[in-house]
């Protein structure tokens, strides 16, 4: 251990990268590129209203998701008397319920994506680093998950096992990783033979301190992109498993609970449905223009 | 060609192993049984049933007993239907998926190719944005929200299509539950031609055959075409994994008797034969249309051989 530092203190390090601009000028460049892009712009302030919205209105709301109201059952939406989005079946006003949808899931959507990622990129990056055998065995493994039908597993695991949030969130994040191992080993396998890794290699670095400090910064531009792609197919994936009745439970709600709820009665209310529907949209809508906005920026390829 | 299909089916094999062992162990790994029941039974009378089934045998061996069955063809009995067998739940629901879900993903195939082309040949126009906007929307608003809308406009208040339900005779039952299927996948299609297209038509081949002076439409439907349903055709797979989760929620929503909410019903109800033989049903498939959309490559693209 020692000795590899005395080594690495003895190399005459040509370029300090901390000071050095590319890195840091890369992201600049595109974040101003991205700034050109009104669509994701709009996407990216809209999501920022959405988000802030539902921090602040169930805290500051004078009502709560829970207690029914029986004296104002299904409510139509009104700007007088309080209960701007109307209430719903059991009285509850829509907006603090929709509010703690939005919450649920983008919760969901936020935690599934990063358990995904992590395993995704750290898979992938171990596949395409280490190459020969274990690649084609690891990328093999891949292969053979991407023909099992996740979807009836999911719903077996989270019926036998409880619904919990949390299982959610493994469950979601465990079956949506295998895109993004894809994807970072390709990349990965294009940077191993760079110049900067032979650097690393010849001053002594060990194989996984390479994998976490220079190539998966290398692919982190990548990582976003499919990190904000993600994220919206889990929101959309909570939801189908709410609208099963499979995903949060009651008194706690989610968007696809809330438009699950609005569809049984969609014919006398339509509100009901339509308001989350609205903002389930809306999420998924802008969090999937801003990926492209990223992708236009960020992939190499697309430039 | 052939070797490559039968090779590649035969590499199917520890795919659906696989999916058959996990989903075994997933199942039986749960807390409580299939006969755990609100009523209290007497103990000789279950270990009756469960030996009836044979729960009372080592794992192993029921493991190597359903394979056994699976090589005959037979998925065992349902646990939750009494004297109904597993293959007799599919082969009455399934066929109505798979006419729900043809019908929607070649629905989705003939309007989602042509507006996808119009958007490329013509991009950054009104025929561009307009479409791709609204493909996005697509995309984000989920079959369920798609679906109860389509039957309110549709059903309650035009009476042009009935509202669910698979007993009439009439046709017009097929429409409501295929649009609202393929109302994604329209997008999708549409989304992932006008990429490829716009690829393919920047490529240099593309500019020489230009150069040769061959006509706009030749150029298009001879020569780009087939090399931008490239991607369409690697979609396949998902798309019919898609399809598959899509058909769930549709045939709650329209109460149709297919596999999909036999499915959820039987997970719900611990019926391990149904829950494995359907899962592995859905393995099978998507294990099937890979291999079709590797195949079908070779025939789009002169280049891949096997």
């Amino acid at each position: 251990m020692s000795s590899t530092n005395v080594k690495m203190e003895e190399t005459p390090g040509p370029v300090n990268l901390s000071d050095a601009p590319p890195g840091r000028s890369l992201w600049q460049d595109a974040f101003a590129r991205l700034l050109h892009k009104r669509m994701a712009v709009a996407s990216g302030i809209l999501l920022g209203v959405i988000v802030l919205a539902a921090v602040v209105v169930p805290w500051i709301s004078p009502y709560n998701y829970f207690t029914p109201e029986w004296a104002l059952l299904d409510t139509p939406p009104t700007l007088h008397g309080g209960h701007i989005f109307g209430t719903d079946d059991l009285g509850r006003d829509l907006l603090v319920r929709v509010m703690w949808g939005c919450r649920v899931s983008l919760m969901t959507g936020a935690v599934a994506s990063v358990v995904s990622i992590v395993i995704g990129v750290l898979w992938g990056a171990a596949a395409g680093f280490v190459g020969g055998r274990v690649d084609s065995f690891m990328m093999r493994i891949v292969d053979v998950l991407y023909s099992v039908p996740f979807i009836p597993f999911v719903i077996v695991l989270v019926v036998m096992f409880g619904r919990n949030l949390f299982l959610l969130f493994v469950a979601i994040g465990a079956v949506s990783w295998l895109d993004i191992a894809r994807i970072v080993r390709g990349q990965t396998l294009s940077l191993r033979n760079k110049e900067f890794i032979e650097a690393a290699r010849a001053s002594g670095v060990r194989g996984p301190t390479i994998v976490v400090r220079h190539l998966i910064p290398n692919l982190l531009g990548i990582v976003i992109i499919y990190a904000t792609l993600t994220v919206p197919s889990v929101i959309l994936f909570e939801a189908f498993l709410s609208f099963l009745g499979l995903g949060v439970q009651a008194p706690m709600t989610s968007l696809g609970v809330l438009v699950s709820d609005g569809a049984s009665d969609l014919q006398s209310y339509p509100y009901q449905l339509i308001i989350p529907a609205i903002f389930l949209a809306l999420i998924v809508y802008c969090l999937n223009y801003l990926g492209d906005g990223l992708r236009d920026v960020l992939d190499p390829k697309a430039r | 060609m052939l070797r490559y299909t039968i090779s590649r089916l035969l590499g199917a094999i520890p795919t659906v192993m696989v999916i058959i062992t996990l989903a075994f162990l997933l199942l039986h790994a749960a807390p409580g049984g299939p006969f755990d029941s609100q009523k209290k039974i007497p103990p000789e009378i279950k270990a009756n049933i469960e030996r009836k089934y044979h729960l009372d045998e080592p794992l192993y061996k029921q493991y190597l007993r359903y394979l056994g069955g699976m090589m005959q063809g037979d998925l065992g009995p349902s646990y939750q239907y009494r004297d109904t067998t597993v293959n007799q739940i599919i082969r009455e629901g399934f066929p109505i998926d798979i006419i729900i879900g043809g019908i929607a993903l070649a629905g989705a195939l003939l309007i989602g190719l042509p507006i996808g082309m119009i958007a490329a040949l013509r991009r950054n126009t009104g025929w561009d944005h307009v479409p791709m906007g609204l493909s996005m929307m697509g995309i984000s608003v989920p079959v369920f929200v798609v679906a109860p809308i389509l039957i309110l406009l549709f059903a309650v208040n035009l009476h042009w299509f009935p509202a669910g339900g698979w007993t009439s005779h009439s046709l017009l039952k097929v429409v409501l539950p295929s649009a609202a299927l393929a109302a994604p996948y329209i997008a999708y299609v549409a989304r992932l031609m006008r990429g490829s297209m716009v690829e393919v038509l920047n490529s240099q081949f593309i500019l020489m055959a230009r150069a040769k002076g061959v006509p706009r439409y030749l150029l298009i439907l001879r020569h780009a075409l087939k090399p931008a349903l490239m991607p369409l055709v690697s979609f396949l797979g998902p798309a019919v994994a898609g399809v598959i989760t899509g058909s769930i929620v549709i045939e709650t929503i329209f109460g149709l008797p297919g596999i999909g909410r036999a499915f959820v019903d039987g997970a719900l109800n611990r019926d391990y034969t149904l829950v494995l033989g359907v899962t592995v049903l859905y393995g099978v498939l998507i294990v099937l249309f890979n291999l079709l959309a590797d195949l079908s490559y070779s025939l789009l693209d002169p280049r891949v051989r096997y």
